[in-house]
């Protein structure tokens, strides 16, 4: 539409066709061009993030720690304060920040060998802890920066570069379901698993990441988002049949829904 | 009407951990470990009728993680540990440092390597000055003698960290951070400054602050690099400290750090009583180590001698300065067995015969 004019901002006129704004690009993503691969979840849960930080309006109070993954460039793409923590160690500085700056909104975004792998203690003793931060985990099942490991979460089966012939869970582990085995710890008051691979899962999942800011001005405890998502390129797949993995396998063994949500008592002063 | 001086009898962990909360400091995560835990457990009493925080974290690689975002985020932020513990911390000392947050980090040294005893030790000297975590970095280090000095060290190490955007390592050991001394707490200002480049919350008027050590272009990473070497220039410029005793006449020179320097304090005591004439300089900053003052002072002695709790380490650094210039030997006793005076001496005089 060229030689348009916008009377108000939801509504642009061009010529005599008034045409009513129902979706712009959120403000707090960058114009950065995205790095991930063509299909991969990442893209839509920082946008995701992003969106409810705007409608929040949080920006200036938002402080995020990015992991070691192939989301290590989260603080290109979403335009606040950002720190970049060591593997696995997000979820520390995480604690540093919110215990010396409490009334800031503190989250990590981590992925499933940052979180489960390496960094495993810091996240259950955080949890633990009850640090009233968001912990959003992306669950792809795989190793995507490193070209497709082995993840503490590749389902039994699963052919990665490093199980080549398929995950043996009796030589190689099992599968781990991180939200059931934290959400038992009182530390954790809202636990919630989701994905984004369709638009009912992105609305969703918007409202759980909108929770997990809100709950931290409760003072009750950790907020942690699970998100199953895909990895197209290490699962050997088109972005399509990763999204078909993601609802005939993933979900079947990480089911989505809630694992553990607050009382009405708890969200009083909501 | 002059203010009564706060002067107490305390131990060297615990007048540490007074000092920070004197220094105004905002956090402190740590971990037990012997010998320091007295700092954690001194902190967590004191911290409620007080100011600040205190955490116990799960781990060393926890803690020093936790002093990563906060002094990312800003605050005034510590750690310390014993050497198996300080291992552990290499990795997140390294980010730091890359990273350039100031904070303070304190090693009470003990014997190794390994799991090793609980003992007192020099043994980590290497890993101090040369690196004990990855990549191109140095860390400015302390070595305090006594439990005021591990107590002044504390406003110095904030100050430093603050100044030069830099960690701040001291270096202390099983016996000072254990042994009981007077200790005088003087009322000082405590001065903090503004810290635009900490990730506090992005504001309409600045772009974003990201705290990162990742610099994945070369030619960035090179950048960095340099940035860090400009400012270590700039430490070791201005930030050498040293102490000199009975150097004016000596002919031979004891170099000596720590618990060391005490030791060998009395060594010069002893030696001058004997007629003979020793010197004794002791190094307060390991890095950047004082090697202008040791080059010349080899123009004046026969000899030097470095006395350490370890298998010799500091002597190749004192061996460095004099460029040849004397002979330099060591003496050092290993797993927390600290030698008396009487045989620092005897080994000396066997060192000076032998020349």
């Amino acid at each position: 539409m060229e030689n348009f004019e916008i009377i108000n901002p939801q509504c642009i006129v061009d010529g005599e066709d008034t045409y009513e704004l129902v979706y712009e690009k959120t403000t707090i993503m960058t114009d950065t061009r995205l790095h991930y691969c063509p299909g991969c979840g990442h893209s839509t849960a920082h946008k995701i993030l992003a969106e409810v930080i705007q409608e929040l309006g949080i920006q200036e109070d938002v402080l995020g720690v990015a992991p070691v993954g192939c989301s290590v460039f989260a603080y290109d793409y979403v335009n606040i304060d950002w720190q970049e923590a060591a593997h696995g160690r997000a979820t520390a500085a995480a604690t540093g920040i919110k215990r010396c700056f409490p009334d800031k909104y503190v989250f990590t975004y981590q992925g499933d060998g940052d979180l489960a792998a390496i960094g495993t203690a810091e996240t259950i003793h955080c949890i633990n802890r009850g640090e009233n931060i968001m912990i959003i985990f992306i669950n792809n099942g795989v190793y995507g920066m490193t070209s497709g490991q082995m993840a503490p979460t590749s389902l039994e089966g699963m052919k990665t570069t490093t199980s080549p012939y398929g995950r043996d869970v009796h030589k190689m582990g099992y599968p781990i379901k991180v939200s059931e085995l934290i959400a038992p710890l009182p530390g954790a008051f809202y636990v919630t698993r989701q994905a984004v691979h369709t638009a009912a899962a992105v609305r969703k999942t918007k409202k759980a990441i909108m929770n997990g800011f809100k709950y931290q001005k409760l003072g009750k405890g950790t907020s942690f988002i699970e998100i199953v998502s895909n990895c197209p390129s290490n699962w050997k797949m088109t972005p399509l049949q990763s999204n078909d993995y993601i609802e005939n396998e993933m979900i079947k063994f990480y089911p989505l829904g809630d694992i553990k949500v607050p009382s009405k008592e708890d969200l009083v002063n909501l | 009407m002059e203010q009564k001086e706060d002067i107490r009898l305390m131990k060297g962990n615990e007048a540490m951990a007074e000092a920070a909360i004197q220094a105004g400091m905002d956090a402190y995560f740590g971990y037990p470990i012997t010998p320091q835990s007295e700092v954690l457990e001194y902190l967590t009493r004191e911290v409620p009728h007080r100011t600040g925080l205190a955490l116990q974290a799960e781990s060393e690689v926890a803690a020093i993680n936790m002093v990563y975002g906060a002094a990312g985020a800003g605050a005034r932020v510590w750690t310390s540990s014993s050497s198996p513990g300080w291992s552990l911390m290499q990795e997140g000392v390294s980010y730091i440092a890359s990273a350039q947050l100031p904070c303070l980090l304190v090693n009470v040294n003990r014997g190794g390597p390994g799991l090793g005893t609980i003992q007192p030790s020099q043994g980590d000297y290497f890993q101090a000055t040369k690196g004990g975590g990855h990549g191109d970095y140095r860390l400015l280090v302390l070595a305090p003698n006594s439990v005021q000095e591990m107590a002044d060290f504390v406003f110095l190490g904030f100050e430093l960290a603050d100044k030069y955007r830099t960690p701040v390592l001291m270096l202390s050991d099983g016996a000072i951070g254990q042994m009981m001394e007077r200790v005088i707490f003087h009322k000082r200002e405590i001065k903090k400054i503004p810290k635009p480049w900490a990730a506090t919350g992005k504001t309409k008027d600045r772009e974003r602050n990201i705290i990162t050590s990742l610099f994945i272009q070369p030619e960035k990473m090179e950048q960095v690099n340099l940035t860090l070497m400009k400012k270590y220039a700039e430490i070791e410029k201005n930030e050498v400290r040293f102490e000199e005793i009975m150097t004016q006449d000596s002919e031979y020179l004891i170099v000596a750090y720590g618990l060391s320097a005490r030791i060998s304090h009395k060594v010069v005591q002893l030696a001058r009583e004997k007629g003979l004439k020793i010197g004794l300089l002791r190094p307060i900053t390991l890095w950047p180590f004082p090697k202008d003052v040791l080059f010349n002072l080899a123009d004046k002695v026969k000899a030097m001698m470095t006395v350490e709790l370890n298998a010799g380490q500091m002597v190749e650094d004192v061996r460095l300065a004099v460029n040849g210039k004397v002979k330099v030997g060591h003496y050092g006793r290993m797993g927390g067995i600290i030698p008396s005076p009487e045989e620092v001496l005897e080994n000396l005089e066997i060192f000076i015969q032998s020349i």
